[in-house]
């Protein structure tokens, strides 16, 4: 189908969100991945909750790298810049995107190649740095876009299309983050959309590194008896340990939990995420007891999903780094040119 | 014993080791030649280490005001014992020795025809301080001190540095300068004070400046905008970086707020420096990174993107020994060919050639400019040579009438107005087309980028016809860039030449050396300075118009050489290479001792003419 132009008319009844747009303006090209690939999915999920949260669409700088995930930016935003860069480095490029306009939205797109392999420190450095943004990986455990090769994500006993088992351990990109200071950190599937549209608005509406990891499964080389990143297998060992229900601030809290069944982060801008619990002892801005539940939990063969971490006073390179409010990239010479006079006195000073 | 008498024109070199503090009080004896007037060109010769290892300073003092090396050492300020022969061979016939002879050595090992000048500095020290640290730092001082007696250099020029540097430390003023006139008072006893070397005020140094390179192409990058560095350390940019931290605490730090008007940071790696700088290139802040060979290795793939998708960067690369480690704290010009096609597929660059810090400083404005114009990777190729030494050049300029070159940018007014936006479109017929920034227009003027093939409205296309309009348009773009980049200086000989002479960067001071003592010699000779790559018409004019052309580097391959031959298409018959490249700086020697040997081969009569 993808030889087929998108239709530009829209229903004249769609619905607008507060600022004017409708649903389909926060479409992209028409993909060109394959039919029922998790990707797309996820860039659905994208287009829905941005507008939701009502951004204007030119406000977000969407990143990538290469392979098939890296392809997605043109799927979605269609009137947002973007920047497909180079294998593994879209880390970098976001990062030094958002130093130059810390006004935009930062929206990192990549996958399990791209991300732990071939970038996995480009990934690491920018969760330290705690760049500003919203880092996407979109995890088959597969190179799509090469046929079919185990990515570094792949779990160790796992086995491939052609039949073959991966011996290697698994890269885990949610205890990586954890560990190197993601201040948001959920996991996801591709598959369940119920749950993937708040992490993002939430992610969005954090202000400091959120990372989402997504399993999306590769119809093409990794759906088959036998991978862990199958949709049969991840919706069986899929384990949910909360449901994001609301951001307020954006929505109306319209149903009433049972004492116990909720826990609530109020963050540092006064908006509250409301989970609805589904393991009763997690909580989610605990780092330490996360990451050893997560361990023991992935010991015991289970995808545990979900908003994992969440620090609720984040913060970010540029409180780090001191930057003016105004974006570097409308300062001009009479901000930043020192000037003939500083320059005789620092001849002067050279002599 | 035949004893060199010179006054303002010689050369000292101390032989140290590693750590031992010695590069303070070395360069505090440079600083006071200078302020005596002098013009002084001193050279740091280190290792890669913090200690333990020898390491050379070298100050050449010369009236005239030559400041590349000269080659030969009139006075050695031996005080490594590791290093000591081969100092010892260095030493000019009739030059002098200058050592710690608390210890003595045996007679085999010195010279006759060197002056013997022994001071027991450790025995002094011994006996003056029982801090073992005060022993090590304040020998050095010590030998300051003898040093001004014996070339009768002014100690209230050193008392006045001290107290310039010493500000406010009154414990430490004192100390320095009671160990500086112990030194001076013992070789005035014991020394027989002054000896054939002198230094005499002078007004040589004018209203110059003292200024290492990278410190002012750090500078070069404030004034030229720059509000994004991204680096990754390697010497011998390190201190580049630094610099800029330090002159943006300085200069970039808005007084209302106290927030700063850039961001510095030090990545994981070569590939995060030049991702971010590019990122920021992109988001329209001017951003640079700056690095040294191997950093560019690392860099390619992502300067190729650049490249490729026009983004504008500026890179600064401080040079050094390569191929792999190679030398890391030698000089060398030896990246011009990597960085000039930087990148797999077909990919040219603008390189700028700063010949001292003072182009350091206007070359690193001025490539923000033409990175933003020509939206393109731009390099400065500096080296460490005059990356890392402090040299004497004219003050740096700045016009305050001068306005950033934001070059082609689309903006929201234009979009609004319908202007017809591709982003690889070309509208002017410079094969410059219009970017805009991201976040300009909430309907117009978005685009994908990428470092795939794609049709001039950056759509994703595969299509041989398109690839092949979008790297023509590249061409016409690198055609643009020839009329942007610094033109070459000519400078002719003052009676007719037969031969050219063609040199560039850090060469420049011992090539103007050299063209004086050639011509004094009757080798005549129009030089030409190259400053920027692609190269202008007047480079393949002056090849043409002299029979044979002298290229003159630092770099075994002769990279200007194969860049010229390349690309001015030059006729290769023509160019005589002349290579240096032991890591050490090109001397007015070198050159002229290779040139007189081409020359001499090329005056030869021919054998028609003998025998007619």
């Amino acid at each position: 189908m993808t030889y087929l132009a998108k239709p530009r008319l829209h229903h004249p009844e769609l619905p607008k969100n507060n600022v004017g747009y409708t649903r389909r303006d926060y479409e992209g090209a028409v993909s060109t991945l394959c039919a029922g690939c998790g990707h797309d999915s996820i860039s659905a999920a994208i287009v829905q909750a941005c507008w939701e949260l009502d951004i204007e669409p030119h406000r977000v700088a969407k990143l990538s790298g290469i392979g098939c995930s890296s392809k997605t930016p043109t799927y979605f935003l269609g009137n947002s810049h973007g920047f497909n860069s180079v294998h593994g480095r879209m880390p970098s490029v976001l990062t030094g995107a958002n130093l130059a306009n810390r006004d935009l939205l930062y929206m990192g797109v990549s996958g399990d190649g791209d991300s732990a392999s071939i970038g996995l420190g480009q990934f690491a450095h920018c969760m330290r740095r705690g760049v500003n943004m919203v880092y996407l990986v979109e995890n088959n455990g597969v190179y799509g876009l090469t046929k079919g090769q185990f990515s570094a994500t792949a779990d160790k006993g796992s086995k491939s299309k052609r039949g073959v088992i991966n011996n290697d351990e698994p890269v885990d990109m949610i205890g990586l983050a954890l560990q190197l200071g993601a201040t948001f950190v959920a996991r996801s599937f591709s598959g369940d959309k119920q749950q993937l549209v708040p992490l993002i608005k939430a992610a969005i509406e954090h202000q400091g590194a959120a990372f989402i990891d997504v399993v999306s499964p590769c119809v093409a080389f990794n759906n088959h008896a036998g991978s862990t990143k199958s949709y049969d297998y991840v919706r069986e060992h899929n384990e949910a340990v909360n449901r994001l229900d609301f951001i307020t601030g954006r929505e109306e809290i319209t149903t009433d939990y049972a004492p116990g069944e909720s826990v609530e982060v109020t963050q540092h801008d006064g908006s509250v995420l409301r989970l609805r619990k589904l393991a009763p002892d997690y909580d989610p801005t605990d780092r330490i007891k996360a990451m050893n539940y997560l361990q023991e939990r992935a010991a015991a063969g289970e995808v545990v999903t979900g908003l994992l971490y969440v620090k609720p006073d984040p913060s970010d390179l540029h409180t780090y780094l001191n930057t003016l409010e105004k974006p570097l990239n409308r300062l001009g010479e009479r901000e930043l040119c020192p000037g003939a006079v500083a320059l005789e006195k620092l001849n002067a000073a050279l002599r | 014993m035949k004893r060199i008498e010179a006054i303002n024109n010689f050369v000292v070199k101390f032989a140290n080791v590693n750590g031992s503090g010695s590069a303070s009080a070395n360069e505090l004896f440079a600083r006071s030649i200078l302020r005596m007037g002098v013009p002084i060109s001193p050279r740091n010769i280190f290792p890669s280490n913090i200690q333990g290892l020898p390491t050379w300073y070298e100050v050449r003092v010369n009236e005239t005001g030559y400041r590349g090396r000269r080659g030969g050492v009139d006075l050695m300020v031996a005080m490594n014992p590791q290093t000591w022969d081969a100092d010892l061979k260095e030493i000019e016939a009739g030059g002098y020795v200058f050592y710690d002879n608390t210890k003595p050595l045996p007679k085999s090992k010195f010279r006759d025809d060197v002056n013997v000048i022994g001071m027991p500095l450790t025995g002094i020290c011994n006996a003056t301080y029982s801090d073992p640290r005060q022993r090590q730092l304040f020998k050095n001082i010590i030998y300051v001190g003898a040093l001004s007696t014996l070339l009768d250099i002014d100690p209230n020029e050193i008392e006045r540095l001290f107290s310039e540097q010493y500000k406010g430390k009154e414990t430490l003023l004192q100390s320095n300068v009671k160990a500086l006139r112990l030194g001076r008072d013992y070789a005035r006893e014991h020394l027989g004070g002054p000896i054939g070397l002198r230094v005499k005020r002078s007004n040589g140094v004018g209203h110059k400046i003292f200024i290492d390179g990278n410190s002012a192409a750090a500078l070069g990058a404030v004034y030229g905008g720059a509000t994004v560095c991204a680096w990754y350390p390697i010497t011998p940019s390190s201190s580049l970086a630094e610099a800029f931290i330090k002159h943006c605490q300085k200069y970039r730090i808005d007084p209302a707020t106290g927030k700063h008007k850039f961001a510095i940071v030090q990545a994981e790696d070569e590939l995060a420096s030049i991702g971010i700088a590019i990122g920021a290139g992109w988001n329209g802040a001017r951003a640079f990174t700056c690095t040294s060979g191997p950093g560019i290795s690392l860099m390619t793939e992502f300067i190729g993107l650049a490249y490729f998708a026009e983004i504008p960067v500026v890179i600064i690369d401080v040079q050094r020994g390569g191929p792999s480690t190679g030398m890391p704290t030698r000089t060398q010009q030896s990246d011009l060919l990597s960085c000039a096609y930087a990148s797999h597929g077909d990919t040219k660059h603008v390189l700028l050639l700063p010949e001292d810090p003072r182009e350091c400083f206007e070359f690193s404005a001025q490539a923000f400019d033409l990175a933003d114009r020509l939206q393109t990777p731009v390099f400065v190729m500096t080296d460490l040579d005059i990356g890392m030494n402090s040299r004497l050049c004219e003050p740096l300029k700045w016009d305050d009438a001068r306005v950033y070159d934001r070059g082609k940018v689309m903006t929201y007014e234009e979009l609004e107005a319908g202007k017809d936006f591709g982003r690889y479109l070309d509208i002017d017929g410079d094969g410059i087309p219009y970017r805009t920034y991201p976040g300009t227009h909430p309907t117009r003027g978005a685009y994908f980028t990428r470092g795939t093939t794609k049709d001039r409205y950056a759509r994703y296309s595969e299509a041989g016809p398109d690839y092949v309009d979008n790297m023509q348009r590249l061409l016409r773009k690198f055609e643009t860039a020839k009329t942007l980049v610094p033109k070459p200086l000519l400078y002719p000989a003052d009676k007719p030449a037969r031969f050219g002479a063609i040199f560039y960067g850090s060469t420049s001071p011992a090539m103007q050396e050299a063209l004086d003592v050639l011509a004094e010699r009757g080798i005549h000779i129009n030089a030409l300075r190259v400053r920027g790559f692609p190269f202008q018409e007047e480079i393949a004019d002056f090849v043409a118009a002299h029979p044979w052309v002298f290229v003159v580097e630092q770099n075994r391959d002769a990279q200007l050489k194969t860049l010229l031959v390349n690309e001015a298409k030059v006729n290769p018959t023509r160019l005589l290479s002349v290579l240096h490249y032991d890591g050490t700086p090109i001397t007015a020697r070198f050159i002229v001792d290779q040139v007189s040997q081409h020359a001499a081969a090329r005056t030869v009569v021919p054998l028609k003419k003998v025998v007619s």
